[in-house]
């Protein structure tokens, strides 16, 4: 059964500043109005893409999105930032109005855009329970009932009497997402709110979204950068491109059309990028990083399994036995701490002579958690200047995150660069 | 929620366009909660970690009273009709006030709610009814004040005393609110895209204030002010507010049912159209704000 239908959902903004300019544009549409003709400037208008500069003062955060979600569905709503999640959110928490279209629902719909809304600073944790669930919709009642299932999922007992500005930001978090996650509305919209907390206390709130979502059979929407999130709580995702659809369907493959937009445009500039050394009779087109299971991923934990695919793009005719060919990581001070050349591997590229891509394989990337530049040298004979054939730095980032390496179920401190198996004995 | 809901019986729809007055009591009845919990944060909140806490919602229309004692009956030398002057001048600032804390409170509801307005859902219009609530309850305390002072005086054996009139009490405590809260409604949703406004609330109160007769009884206005100026303090709402106050509490000044009426009527008008501009603007202002 459908719970909620969202039909031809448009909204506008406008760009710059309010201002004096403002005025005129409102008295404009007023004027339209008052003689019962249509907004001027619903005509005119631009496609979001945030990094173009545009010729209209008006941008279109969402253009014409339709979709229906049935009763007890998890739909996931992915895009990069500015895709228009944020505001397809806004409207379906009723924050603000979408210029045209409507959204029908059957359920009470609540909203966790954030958490932690309308905590008072001043008054304790236990006050801001009951605060922070009344706005979210919850009864005095309500809330009464849960308060201790609150409180101790939150694990903040000590500090319930104490007022919220004593509290560590981690905790405060707790407490709020504690109060959001025993809210018992028909349709529950969920922002990226995830992100927040230890390592520890998002496997609970992951584990809780799943309660939520399979064990009582609530419709969640649900908008997420963590791709890992997405797969593990919803069964259907749609994603969004510049304020548009670009994709609906069940949630693999949506997290698979993700990704992809994200590496065709890192790709497409890849090849067109100029400040590279060498002749370039070949060139780097193309960089892909894969996990174990051969799907493209843009983030690695630390110590797992790395592939790094390379497309190259020939121009000229070299010498493929006497290639070389290095990768190298380079941190955020732009120091290179690891590096992988063939020669010294003892590998020879002459099959490359009837292949187009190559790969490296890292079993075990033992990077500490950061992000890291790679940065590819490809020459010919040696590796002096004149020999370079396509050198460029910073070809694309791998996102290295926190790993368990001892599997001891904490998470392996950043701050170092290298991460490397050992044992402690007595 | 029924199982076999029909495919058409929606709940609500979130669209661009709205009615008039799209007020929903059911709505606004089940957050009742959250309206109590809004009062309580405003009463407790203000005066955390202060020593005199309450005490302070006393101090001030105390201390304002002895000013205006000092420089308007004793070095002004303007006549209170035989009421002690402090206790006067108490009277018509405790009304005042009330009505003052409303408009203020209410007049920026959208630009200093909006970080918790643009994240969830509730109705908005419980964020200036809060308002006038807890304001409610200063106002009964500042009015247990002048009560005391009010018996201490009686004692002392001052001629003065309530007037047939007081019964009307409480429909001048709701038109203060309303008018407060109608005008603060309209003022904050004008503010929300064009700030101009707020910066003329910030002395526009307090000017009104000396063309409402509070700190003078009528009589003199209307004995000393250019006719003109007369014209405009008398007929005034507030001055009938706050006149009406006196008049009921002390015995002092005059009571008209034509000036009740109108006073009346205004209040409720202002306190629908500020409803309506209110309701107009709480769907979008956020992406103006």
């Amino acid at each position: 059964m459908i719970i909620l239908k969202a039909s031809n959902i448009s909204k506008q903004y406008r760009l710059g500043t309010v201002g004096t300019g403002t005025i005129s544009h409102d008295l404009n549409r007023w004027w339209h109005k008052v003689r019962g003709k249509e907004d001027p400037f619903l005509k005119v208008g631009e496609s979001n893409d945030r990094s173009t500069k545009g010729e209209s003062e008006y941008v279109w955060a969402l253009q014409d999105i339709n979709f229906e979600v049935q009763r007890g569905e998890v739909l996931g709503i992915i895009g990069k930032n500015g895709a228009g999640k944020s505001t397809l959110l806004k409207i379906l928490s009723r924050v603000t109005s979408p210029t045209t279209g409507e959204i029908k629902t059957k359920g009470r719909i609540a909203s966790l855009l954030e958490v932690g809304t309308g905590f008072h600073p001043e008054l304790t944790g236990r006050e801001n329970i009951y605060l922070n669930g009344a706005i979210l919709g919850m009864t005095k009642k309500e809330i009464k009932a849960k308060e201790e299932e609150i409180i101790s999922f939150s694990g903040c007992e000590r500090y319930i009497d104490t007022p919220v500005k004593r509290y560590s930001s981690g905790m405060r978090v707790r407490l709020a997402f504690a109060v959001a996650a025993h809210l018992e509305p028909d349709v529950l919209v969920i922002d990226e709110v995830l992100a927040v907390g230890d390592a520890e206390f998002q496997k609970k709130a992951i584990g809780k979204m799943q309660d939520i979502s399979q064990g009582e059979g609530r419709t969640v929407l649900f908008v997420s950068h963590n791709m890992a999130a997405v797969k593990s709580l919803c069964t259907r995702a749609i994603v969004l491109e510049h304020g548009e659809t670009v994709f609906e369907g069940n949630v693999d493959s949506a997290v698979r059309y993700y990704l992809s937009i994200d590496n065709l445009e890192n790709n497409t500039s890849l090849i067109n990028r100029k400040d590279r050394l060498g002749n370039q009779k070949l060139k780097v087109s193309k960089i892909d990083f894969h996990n174990c299971e051969n799907d493209i991923v843009m983030e690695v934990i630390s110590g797992d399994y790395l592939k790094i695919k390379l497309l190259i793009s020939k121009f000229e005719d070299v010498v493929y036995e006497k290639l070389f060919v290095s990768i190298d990581f380079l941190n955020k001070d732009l120091v290179s701490v690891l590096k992988y050349v063939n020669d010294e591997m003892g590998f020879s590229f002459s099959d490359l002579k009837n292949k187009d891509s190559f790969e490296l394989e890292i079993p075990n990337l033992y990077l500490s958690a950061g992000i890291y530049s790679i940065r590819i040298v490809i020459t010919e004979i040696d590796t002096t200047p004149d020999n370079f054939i396509d050198v460029i730095d910073n070809v694309a980032s791998i996102k290295v995150l926190p790993g368990d390496l001892w599997g001891s179920g904490k998470l392996n401190r950043t701050d170092s660069i290298v991460i490397f198996p050992g044992d402690f004995n007595v | 929620m029924p199982l076999m809901t029909p495919q058409d019986q929606w709940l609500y729809t979130i669209s661009s366009k709205h009615k008039l007055i799209d007020l929903n009591f059911k709505e606004i009845w089940r957050y009742r909660d959250l309206l109590i919990l809004f009062v309580k944060r405003d009463i407790v909140t203000v005066y955390k970690q202060t020593i005199l806490g309450p005490l302070w919602y006393v101090i001030q229309p105390l201390f304002t009273s002895v000013i205006f004692t000092l420089i308007f009956n004793n070095l002004g030398n303007i006549q209170t009709g035989g009421v002690p002057p402090f206790l006067f001048n108490l009277a018509g600032i405790t009304a005042w006030n009330y009505f003052k804390e409303c408009l203020t409170g209410t007049s920026s509801t959208f630009t200093t709610n909006q970080s918790i307005f643009g994240k969830v859902y509730f109705p908005r219009v419980i964020m200036p009814m809060s308002i006038t609530i807890s304001n409610l309850l200063k106002f009964g305390i500042q009015l247990g004040i002048f009560i005391g002072f009010y018996i201490y005086y009686a004692f002392q054996g001052q001629t003065f005393g309530f007037n047939s009139h007081i019964f009307l009490l409480p429909v001048y405590i709701v038109m203060m609110a309303l008018m407060g809260l109608g005008l603060g409604m309209i003022i904050s949703s004008m503010t929300t895209k064009y700030r101009d406004l707020t910066v003329l609330v910030g002395f526009g109160v307090q000017l009104l204030m000396y063309v409402s007769a509070v700190p003078y009884p009528v009589s003199e206005a209307k004995a000393k002010f250019p006719s003109s100026v007369a014209l405009i303090v008398e007929y005034n709402p507030l001055t009938q507010i706050i006149e009406g106050f006196r008049v009921m509490l002390l015995n002092t000044g005059a009571f008209s049912w034509f000036g009740f009426i109108y006073t009346l009527i205004i209040s409720v008008v202002l306190f629908l159209i500020g409803l309506v501009i209110f309701n107009k603007t709480e769907k979008s202002f956020i992406d103006t704000v």
